[in-house]
């Protein structure tokens, strides 16, 4: 059994913490950097990437999430967390932790009236996967060591380079724990590896 | 082709959970809205006056010039809500061709119908609605709101109104919880809220909509209160750009909500914030001047 952090500072905290304890996994909210040293893997829900920011400036998140991924723990960006983990952000110079070489569009779909859900076909999966994308961004580009898990009409919405995940959608908010499966086997294959 | 599905309430109640634990302001120009968002605002509420201005000010209140709405729009890369007039169909129309990511049917605005809420199940932008008790919450969502806040007593930066509004509804909730099925139709006609709402409330445990807190937080420990009480977060007013350092001011509320629980640094918070807003007390209210009694 893994400990998944969820990055605990704003946005959809709880729901994540209920798929993972759903999956048999044990789940804490992360509000404070050292909590970090205590879990196996991290998620950065959904939320507004901006505000998160700021917070992880203010309680000196940037370097303590930087280090946990050169350890080689696994995190898995959802939305915010998508944009958080880019490279690149399209049309802004600036970028949060830098860690996936891919260029992010934010709000890439247009305003909430344009936010919406639909059915998507995951690589590897059997059966599509209800996606609900809201405000969300896309990958405009990615580097030749991220792998593209899927594409909604020819964007990328879902890429893992290694042990970063990220998806432009919400899978907290639905009851299908396909996505989160995902994330919880590169967390255990993460575990197994470590082990001597 | 895949089947493209906007306005759901997936999509609507979603776009709420996104912004829990988070603190949204109310603005009035792109200038305010820009400090809002660098302090770490989730949300932005684009208004001409904010509350305690437009008690001041007394008249009709109405939603906010399209100008100003439009400013604050092209001004933040955050959500970015707006008030409607309870009952106004076209007020809310007009929002959400705008593009406005929410919207706030409010009693702060003077109502334009006094029978009629909206039917916001026919929109596909979501909506926002005060309550005061669960009966009044969950008349909002049968009528399709997305995201519920306390009514509060805005624009007095007393957060004693709130502080009832959320205790009152959560207390309504154990008790449904509590109750067996063949309790809930009495329970429903005795509160005035739709049966299938309180059917959902008790099989979830919770309401089905984020509710914030909002009306009469002036302080970060104001906003902290209201996350122990339960809140999903916080609509700050007039307390931000009432107060005399703004900037500090809501710096100092986004972090207070987030650590609602650490009371260490919520003192090192508000230590020399300068002087919030003027409060007032309540019971000095003349009775046609508490917003929180219109809406049904």
């Amino acid at each position: 059994m893994a400990i998944i952090g969820v990055l605990g500072l704003q946005g959809a905290v709880e729901e994540h913490v209920k798929q993972i304890t759903q999956a048999g996994h044990d789940a804490v909210a992360v509000k404070r950097p050292r909590q970090l040293d205590a879990v196996d893997g991290l998620i950065m829900p959904g939320g507004e990437s901006t505000a998160m920011r700021k917070l992880m400036d203010h309680f000196g998140f940037m370097d303590k999430i930087r280090a946990f991924a050169a350890a080689g723990k696994p995190i898995f960006g959802t939305c915010a967390g998508m944009v958080l983990l880019a490279k690149r952000l399209a049309g802004i110079r600036d970028f949060h932790l830098g860690l996936m070489d891919v260029t992010v569009q934010r709000n890439a779909y247009g305003r909430q009236k344009e936010s919406f859900e639909a059915e998507l076909l995951i690589e590897g999966a059997l059966n599509p996967f209800p996606a609900v994308f809201i405000r969300a961004p896309y990958i405009v580009e990615a580097g030749p060591h991220v792998e593209i898990l899927a594409r909604f009409e020819d964007k990328i919405v879902m890429a893992r380079q290694g042990q970063l995940l990220a998806c432009s959608f919400h899978p907290e908010l639905t009851d299908d724990p396909g996505v989160m499966l995902i994330f919880l086997e590169m967390v255990e294959q993460s575990l197994a590896a470590a082990r001597p | 082709m895949t089947q493209i599905l906007t306005g759901t309430d997936r999509v609507k109640r979603g776009m709420a959970q996104m912004q829990k634990g988070g603190v949204i302001m109310d603005v009035i120009n792109a200038e305010q809205a820009k400090i809002a968002e660098a302090a770490g605002a989730v949300a932005v509420m684009a208004l001409e006056r904010v509350p305690s201005d437009i008690r001041a000010a007394g008249g009709v209140a109405r939603m906010a010039d399209p100008r100003i709405v439009e400013e604050v729009l092209n001004a933040v890369s955050i959500p970015v809500m707006a008030k409607a007039r309870i009952g106004h169909i076209v007020e809310a129309r007009v929002l959400e061709a705008m593009g406005v990511d929410y919207i706030d049917e409010s009693e702060v605005l003077t109502p334009a119908d006094e029978e009629f809420h909206l039917l916001k199940n026919t929109y596909t932008v979501p909506f926002v609605c005060g309550c005061r008790d669960l009966g009044e919450a969950a008349r909002r969502i049968g009528e399709g709101a997305s995201m519920l806040r306390t009514k509060g007593e805005p624009g007095t930066g007393n957060i004693v109104e709130a502080v009832r509004h959320m205790r009152t509804v959560n207390a309504q909730i154990r008790r449904v919880v509590s109750m067996s099925d063949d309790e809930l139709m009495t329970e429903a006609k005795n509160l005035g809220a739709p049966y299938h709402v309180l059917l959902d409330i008790k099989r979830e445990g919770r309401l089905p909509v984020v509710n914030f807190a909002a009306g009469g937080v002036a302080t970060p420990a104001d906003a902290a209160l209201m996350m122990e009480l339960g809140a999903d977060g916080v609509f700050v007013g007039s307390g931000i750009f009432k107060s005399e350092n703004p900037e500090k001011f809501a710096q100092a509320i986004v972090q207070a909500t987030t650590h609602y629980q650490d009371y260490t640094l919520i003192a090192e918070l508000s230590k020399d914030l300068g002087t919030a807003m003027k409060g007032i007390e309540i019971t000095k209210l003349q009775p046609q001047d508490r917003m929180q009694d219109r809406g049904w």
